[in-house]
């Protein structure tokens, strides 16, 4: 089947079975590999996108559930947010091992985009479906206040 | 025991040397099944007959495919054993979850059998004054009853909703490996109406 | 081949190999590197690489998987060069053991909390090679004394006014001969050693660029995912692939030893494959047990004494003399590694009749040496290129190379020639094996009528991943697997009548260290122990540590500052406990002091971690506390969830959603300490995990009066 989607701006015409999962029509047929699979099942949001401007477990989302769909990846973010994110990420040096950051920065967008300056209870609620094994939670926390600060500017 | 020598115990050979497995984790669930309206005949009081109506009503009410979705807190309950979803999600402002992390999340419109996710086009909690979660079935009947906590509905409307409402309908039709509500969404709904049309009588407890 | 790091996403350069030396990953610094180094080059030895470029290229022999290596040896390397910073850039380096070998395993591989001690003096000695070659190269230019010359911030000086970059002088480091040996700089002239530089791979792993093996693409690349037994060390006696063959993009099924493999052209039809397929298992010599029955066979064994690792005074006789006797039994469960990127490998074979494997290797002579054997191959002809890992904490480091053979059983056995990536689900994560070990303690401990401890005699039993591996000789001592009773046996304390004793069980469940190894429970038994002893006699337990640490500086030290930090002995609002924990594991000392609440699940709600630790010279210290932050989660998800069960053989969890992993609102802030320190560098790792588990444990016990004896936490809130 072709279905067709926007992906990072770009109009694409995927052959994909149905019922293949997003996640793996941006990395294997698309080849953009920032997007990270982690346990297939929406336990970890190591996947995160956003479909049609909201944060989405591409791991969970048949390709068939969302045709037309206007998708969003790692490699697509570049808005004031986005750029307040990453930059509070490297300041704050928060990755280790590093795969599950794509997800936890696309988390940590969706949330800034709505709430500009974030409680810990929000950050929490938003960020607790991206796991990090390597726990650098305590820096992620500090990088989306300090993004926060940021987007002021 | 000599302590100088190493204990060794012996790998125990498995029960079963050879079996067939599918490699698919996905378990067929077990199905409960509802009486029909006819069994019901016989009550002749038509109080006593409602109660009964409801309370058959209940083993859907009571499972773990509606209470889930009717928690007592704000945070959603998961599986057989109505245990709090993890991970960590809240109903939020209008029960379709927090900013960043709402239940189109992860849920979207239909079920993902391989990832043994729920799926409905609009997956949300039921409001906090629809609660179930740890009460007794004759407190919930009154809930339902009550117009300030079942969302206004007229009991026709109640009547409508159990039986018609897709949301609803997702109870016997959940992805692979979850057990359905008991009987069907029509056994279910001719239940309701029944009792409704019984005086919509409810249990004392 | 050499994967670089660019700015463009789909960035995959394959370069033709400019030097021999450099493969691996570049990471560049910001956007500032280039793919692939200069063809004039100064090689002075097997760690550095000077381009015409002025670019610096450092080869890192230690996998990269968040602990930070690549960072540490750029630190030490550009503080030896007096380097500007951004000339710097990370390789890693080929599977080459006589170049690269770990000097505390004799191969080449990361493990142990080593990278750094184990770099330390190795690439300060070769930058300081470098150094005083440039400096010659440059002294004979300018016709001007050696002695005249300085380097600041990557340009080389001298007093009236001549100055060059380093790339100017590479052909002339090349040909110079030193004529005495360089040596390394003293403390005072440190640049970069202690202070805080970026770590030089956050850019690129937070815009996605960061590459690691699930992210090779190769022309004509299959993936595999293999169907697995039920049962470990099952076997595919037969299967039916009529309906995994109907999938669009299967390729070809097949029996590896490893079960059914499925190869596809992308993961998605080889995952849909695996699951369409039917296997008849061969399960016969398979372990059929379950953990809970284990466990109780565990517990008899704990009874009696094992095979003896310490010995002090006369346990028996205190034991029987001291007023009070208590005794407790700690049982802790199978715990899967888990880290985000499931196993992955990709091979490919090579014009030269060999083969090359990508991955996260994180031993490579042993993968190197083990794939070799599958295919018949000269180890020399498979070529291991390291890529970045998606976190180990051990896993990734099997004793028989688990991976690359099951890659190269892949390899052998498909009809497909080209390149194929195997891919682990995480089911396979979760139930593949590879645990720590289940382990039951038993202690038992004597006080006199003053409440001073007299008798400490502490049972361990468990299997033995050592047993059997090629690190038995090396590990094994007189029947004693020393990883089995680390922490335990060198138990600092000063306790007069001391006996620690192991039994080794053989169990059919393949397991492995786990971030920070034997510590991960005897750091558990022993200090929560400690306070129910100091109880008895109503001793702080702060105090009990310092009275019995008196001849342990280092452990005092980190100790004393945790304690001060957290403000020990100070009051907290009602509803909240303190407790401590101090231990030392891979030469590092870390305390911890953690405030406790009762969580609204039940569990214990961690709010705070105070740590101290001495790891000798702070070479970054922001890793250091990044690695101290991560231990204390990754040590706090395993006690507080942490669980692997079997039941008759079978694995009972396949996911996140069963083997629960902690989560951002389960993190405690943290505030890391380090203490000032001249000894060599120490590894950081694994020894911010030990102290957690217990510092919580003990403090869950002062609010509750509850000691949890039985691991994870979860265990007695089992809806939590």
């Amino acid at each position: 089947m072709t279905v067709k989607i926007t992906v990072n701006g770009r109009a694409e015409a995927v052959e994909a079975e149905l019922d293949t999962p997003l996640l793996w029509v941006i990395r294997d047929e698309l080849g953009l590999t920032g997007t990270k699979f982690g346990c297939g099942v929406a336990q970890c949001g190591a996947c995160t996108v956003f479909v049609n401007g909201q944060p989405r477990r591409s791991c969970v989302t048949p390709i068939g559930t969302i045709p037309d769909a206007d998708i969003t990846t790692i490699e697509g973010v570049s808005d004031k947010v986005a750029k307040a994110v990453q930059a509070a990420w490297t300041e704050i040096d928060v990755p280790q091992c590093g795969y599950c950051q794509s997800g936890q920065i696309m988390s940590a967008i969706a949330l800034l985009s709505e709430i500009d300056k974030p409680s810990d209870r929000d950050i929490d609620l938003a960020m607790n479906g991206n796991v990090c094994r390597c726990c650098t939670y305590h820096r992620i926390r500090a990088a989306i206040h300090d993004a926060s600060k940021r987007m002021e500017g | 025991m000599n302590f100088k020598s190493i204990a060794i115990l012996a790998a125990l050979p498995a029960l079963i040397a050879g079996s067939v497995y599918a490699q698919s984790s996905i378990k067929p669930a077990a199905t409960e099944t509802l009486r029909p309206l006819s069994d019901f005949a016989e009550i002749k009081d038509e109080k006593d007959r409602s109660v009964a109506l409801f309370q058959e009503a209940g083993k859907v009410i009571t499972h773990a495919r509606c209470v889930n979705c009717h928690p007592a807190s704000d945070r959603p309950l998961q599986g057989e054993d109505k245990h709090p979803h993890q991970p960590l999600v809240v109903r939020g402002s209008d029960g379709f979850g927090a900013t960043g992390m709402r239940c189109t999340t992860c849920h979207g419109p239909t079920n993902v059998d391989h990832a043994h996710l729920p799926g409905h086009p609009l997956w949300h909690l039921a409001p906090i004054e629809m609660a179930w979660e740890g009460k007794k079935l004759g407190e919930i009947c009154e809930q339902i009853k009550d117009g300030k906590r079942n969302g206004g509905k007229s009991l026709d409307q109640i009547v409508e909703h159990m039986a018609e409402d897709s949301l609803v309908g997702w109870g016997w039709q959940p992805d692979a490996g979850r057990s359905p509500a008991p009987g069907t969404q029509k056994e279910f709904g001719a239940l309701i109406k029944a009792w409704a049309e019984t005086g919509a009588v409810c249990p004392a407890s | 081949m050499t994967i670089a790091f660019a700015p463009s996403r789909r960035a995959f350069v394959q370069a033709s190999g400019a030097t021999a030396l450099v493969l691996g990953v570049h990471i560049p610094l910001g956007n500032r590197g280039k793919a692939v180094a200069a063809e004039a080059a100064f090689t002075p030895n097997a760690f550095v690489q000077i381009g015409a470029d002025n670019t610096i290229t450092v080869v890192c022999k230690h996998i990269e998987f968040g602990q930070g290596p690549y960072t540490g040896v750029a630190t030490i390397l550009a503080d030896e060069l007096d380097a500007d910073w951004n000339q710097i850039r990370v390789v890693s380096a080929p599977a080459d053991v006589e170049k690269y070998a770990n000097s505390a395993f004799g191969v080449q591989g990361t493990g142990g909390s080593t990278a750094m001690a184990n770099s330390w003096d190795q690439l300060r000695t070769a930058g300081a090679e470098a150094r005083a070659r440039l400096i010659a190269a440059a002294a004979a230019a300018w016709n001007v004394g050696a002695g005249e010359i300085t380097i600041d911030n990557g340009v080389l000086k001298h007093s009236d006014g001549k100055s060059g970059t380093f790339g100017e002088f590479v052909d002339g480091a090349t040909r110079v001969t030193l004529t005495a040996p360089a040596t390394p700089k003293t403390k005072d002239a440190y640049r970069y050693i202690g202070k805080h530089v970026p770590k030089v791979d956050t850019v690129s792993k937070t815009n996605g660029t960061a590459q690691y093996t699930i992210d090779v693409k190769l022309p004509d690349m299959l993936t595999c995912v293999i169907a697995r037994p039920p049962r470990f060390a099952g076997k595919a006696k037969s299967f039916d692939a009529s309906g995994a063959l109907t999938i669009k993009g299967v390729k070809e099924v097949f029996t590896v030893p490893q079960g059914v493999a499925v190869l596809a052209t992308g993961y998605w039809p080889a995952r849909k494959g695996m699951e369409a397929l039917k296997v008849e298992w061969d399960e016969s010599g398979t372990e059929g047990r379950g953990t809970e029955g284990l466990m109780q066979e565990f517990k008899k064994l704990a009874d009696d004494k094992g095979v003896v690792a310490r010995n002090d005074g006369d346990i028996d006789g205190a034991l029987s003399g001291a007023a009070t006797i208590i005794e407790a039994t700690y049982t802790f469960p199978y715990l899967a590694h888990a880290p985000m990127e499931p196993n992955d490998c990709v091979i490919r074979r090579t014009a030269d009749g060999g083969v090359e494997m990508l991955f996260g290797s994180q031993m490579p002579t042993v993968d190197q040496a083990s794939a070799a054997k599958v295919l018949g191959l000269d180890p020399k002809k498979v070529s291991i290129t390291t890529l970045l890992a998606g976190g180990s904490f051990g896993r990734r480091a099997t004793p028989s190379g688990d991976m690359a053979i099951e890659a190269a059983d892949v390899l052998k056995a498909a009809k497909h020639q080209g390149p194929i990536k195997v891919i682990w689900t995480r089911e396979d994560d979760i139930k593949g094996g590879r645990y720590r070990p289940v382990f039951v303690h038993k202690l038992k401990g004597g006080v006199d009528k003053d409440g001073k401890i007299v008798a400490w005699q502490q049972v361990i039993v468990g299997q033995s991943f050592m047993k059997g591996s090629p690190f038995e000789s090396a590990m094994l001592k007189d029947g004693v697997d020393v990883t089995m009773v680390e922490g335990a046996a060198t138990l600092p304390y000063q306790i007069p009548n001391l006996e620690v004793s192991a039994h080794i069980v053989e169990v059919g469940v393949p397991t492995l260290w786990w971030r920070s190894v034997g510590s991960t429970h005897t750091a558990y038994s022993t200090e929560t122990f400690l306070d129910e002893l100091a109880a008895l006699s109503g001793t702080d337990p702060l105090e009990i540590r310092r009275q019995l640490l008196a001849k342990h500086p280092r452990h005092l030290g980190v100790l004393n500052l945790a304690a001060e930090k957290a403000g020990w002995g100070s009051s907290l609002p009602d509803g909240k406990a303190r407790g401590i924990a101090v231990h030392e594991s891979f030469k590092s000392f870390v305390a911890q002091v953690v405030e406790v609440s009762l969580g609204e699940d039940g569990l214990p709600k961690v709010e705070r971690v105070v740590c101290a630790v001495d790891c000798g010279i702070a070479i970054n210290p922001e890793i250091i506390k990044a690695q101290m932050e991560g231990g204390i989660g990754y040590g706090l998800s395993g006690s507080l969830y942490g669980a692997v069960d079997l039941d008759n053989g079978v694995v009972r969890q396949s996911n996140f959603h069963d083997y629960r992993v902690l989560r951002i609102n389960e993190m405690p802030t943290v505030e890391v300490y380090i203490v000032p320190s001249e000894e060599k560098p120490t590894g950081v790792g694994e020894p911010g995990v030990p102290p957690i588990a217990p510092a919580v444990a003990n403090a869950w016990a002062k609010l509750t009066g509850q000691r949890i004896h039985d691991l994870p936490f979860s265990r007695f809130v089992p809806n939590a």
